[in-house]
């Protein structure tokens, strides 16, 4: 675990602190204001998402399309359980993670041959390939109709629906801080160090005896799951599947919510989710219809005036009180 | 025999034409500016809905004919109002800068304009087709073909044939060339620099809306126009090499065939086929058919 000396120790401490302190807050909350805990269960969903194109950011890869990989876990369960009747949350959360999974290896396998604008554009393409795919198949997915999930049971038991979005809220809060550190871990880790090496400098990589490419389709695979199991949390809490979660502007979301918490540390893609979520909430009853201009707005601002993000200024405001 | 495929091949180059048009432009501003547009594909669409709205606007008021001058009026007012004002703003900040970022930035834009166009013109599909009306049909060999079709095919000939001599055989053209060449040297030597990234991009901007604008008399102006035509027009500018004028000419002739061929033979490959055209090419040369290996970071 210290492979690097005791100061990777302190920022995994660090770390760990801050996933509590946001997960007593999504328990918490809820309590004193019920219909947030909804809200949060979907801002865990896309925070996972985020956290899968934070990841990605990292190495300098940015993925326009990920919203492909989310709906491929929501479509998943969709069909997991109208096909093979398959009923039990976490049966179903796995599976369909593991489906995104191998999804996301076998395009990773394709998309780890190129960096930059030709990744982007390539993960953009396949998104709206698959969004097309998914709103005309009308026969296979319902089409624009989409596709209804049942209340699933959980550890067999049949529970009511408010039951059910109480324990999947905090499962969804549990998984978070789970994969949170699992992926904390792999960022600390060599091979996910490679991934911010490639960023810094590929071909020095590649003199190391670093495949760029295995550490691309690595990272490419993890964060597909990532989206995956954010598609299928999203898609047992809506209780409906629909296209347009592969579509482009959901994809923007994600980037927006990853650039927004920031990529220096797992937890930002959480903060970026609930603080876009918590936004979004109140913004839908102002402005239902320049959505989409408000988050490339926003995109743009935190871009030109907050490039690490909040969890960036977390960090700094943290550092600041430390020098004094 | 060969009277079977000259539908196909008509419909293959009326597409290639209309493709031809955003993806050069998208190239063309890659090019000089070395920045990939991603809300190059807002322009199309706004093009195509402002040549639908003045068209229809023109055509309420009886001047049925002069409907035809919005598809060329249009794309002028888009270039004129969002070329200069976007360059000096938004892009020129991204010059320079990391691929990622420029990409979070341009795609920003294209999520603003996305909206602005939703507020503007509505979710409603618009259709107005005066303009395939005005031209009539002719029939070659028992078929029947749009005369607005065949003009298109003429016109992207001659606006490629243009834009060649422009950049070759023209004072401004070669200033151009210069600066995709080699920006500092250009500099140094006192090309105003500034000046041609606007020109270049306003251009460029020009060309996407010309595209919709031409485009629009054949097809339902929706929401998710944008979102399609920057896919498809990276799809035929990554063929063709990104920033190779004649080779995304030649994409645009090999992406309009494919995908006009899979309509004839396999329609529900059509959406995939563009992609799988670009696959094969990328395979065989990473760097499309005309693209050379640029420098790599060391």
């Amino acid at each position: 675990m210290a492979y690097s000396g005791p100061s990777v120790c302190g920022a995994f401490d660090m770390v760990v602190w801050q996933l509590l302190a946001l997960a007593v807050a999504a328990m918490a909350l809820p309590v004193a204001v019920p219909w947030l805990g909804f809200v949060f269960t979907v801002a865990i969903g896309k925070g996972l998402a985020a956290l899968g194109v934070a990841m990605l950011l990292r190495g300098g890869l940015i993925s326009i399309g990920h919203a492909l990989y989310v709906a491929i876990g929501a479509y998943a369960t969709a069909f997991l359980m109208l096909s093979i009747g398959m009923n039990e949350l976490f049966l179903l959360l796995i599976c369909a993670t593991a489906i995104t999974m191998a999804a996301g290896l076998v395009i990773g396998a394709f998309m780890a041959r190129y960096r930059a604008i030709f990744f982007a554009m390539l993960n953009l393409a396949i998104s709206m390939v698959f969004f097309t795919l998914l709103s005309k198949l009308y026969h296979l997915t319902g089409g624009s109709d989409g596709m209804r999930v049942a209340t699933p049971t959980v550890l067999g038991l049949t529970l009511d629906r408010a039951e059910f979005d109480l324990v999947l809220q905090f499962s969804a809060v549990a998984l978070m801080v789970a994969v949170a550190l699992l992926i904390d871990r792999y960022l600390k880790s060599p091979l996910g160090e490679a991934l911010t090496a490639i960023h810094a400098n590929e071909v020095r990589l590649e003199y190391l005896g670093v495949s760029a490419r295995g550490v691309i389709l690595a990272a490419y695979t993890i964060s597909a799951a990532l989206a995956g199991l954010g598609g299928a949390i999203t898609a047992v809490a809506i209780g409906h599947v629909v296209p347009e979660l592969s579509y482009w502007t959901f994809s923007g979301q994600l980037v927006l919510i990853a650039v927004l918490g920031g990529i220096t540390g797992v937890p930002g893609a959480f903060i970026g989710a609930f603080f876009f979520e918590l936004v979004r909430t109140f913004a839908a009853d102002f402005a239902p219809d320049a959505w989409n201009a408000i988050v490339g707005a926003a995109l743009l601002i935190v871009i030109f005036f907050l490039p690490q993000g909040l969890y960036g200024l977390l960090q700094r405001v943290k550092t600041r009180k430390a020098r004094l | 025999m060969f009277t079977n495929y000259v539908p196909v091949i008509v419909d293959g180059l009326v597409d290639a034409a209309l493709i031809f048009f955003v993806a050069v432009g998208l190239t063309l501003v890659f090019s000089v500016a070395r920045v990939l547009n991603v809300a190059h594909g807002s322009f199309y669409a706004l093009g195509a809905y402002l040549s639908v709205v003045i068209g229809m606007w023109l055509t309420g008021h009886g001047w049925v004919v002069a409907s035809l001058a919005a598809l060329l009026l249009s794309p002028i007012l888009i270039a004129v109002a969002l070329g200069p004002l976007i360059e000096r703003t938004l892009l020129r900040w991204t010059y320079g800068r990391p691929e990622a970022l420029q990409i979070l930035v341009t795609f920003g834009l294209f999520l603003v304009l996305e909206d602005m166009q939703k507020l503007i013109f509505g979710v409603q599909p618009y259709s107005q087709d005066t303009a395939v009306q005005l031209f009539g049909i002719s029939h070659i060999s028992g078929i029947v073909y749009l005369n607005y079709q065949l003009l298109l095919i003429v016109l992207a000939i001659l606006v490629a044939i243009g834009l060649r001599l422009m950049l070759k055989r023209t004072r401004i053209g070669k200033l151009i060339a210069a600066v995709v060449a080699d920006q500092e040297m250009a500099q140094t030597i006192g090309i105003d620099v500034r000046r041609i990234f606007v020109l270049a991009f306003t251009l460029g901007v020009f060309l996407a809306a010309l595209g919709g604008a031409l485009a629009s008399p054949m097809i339902g102006v929706a929401p998710g126009l944008g979102a399609e035509a920057i896919v498809l027009a990276f799809a035929v500018a990554a063929i063709g090499g990104l920033g190779q004028i004649e080779g995304a000419a030649l994409a645009a002739v090999l992406v309009g065939l494919a995908r006009a061929s899979a309509i004839y033979w396999a329609p529900e490959l059509q959406p995939v086929v563009p992609y799988l055209v670009m696959v094969a090419v990328l395979l065989v040369r990473p760097y499309g058919l005309f693209g050379s290996i640029g420098l790599r970071r060391i």
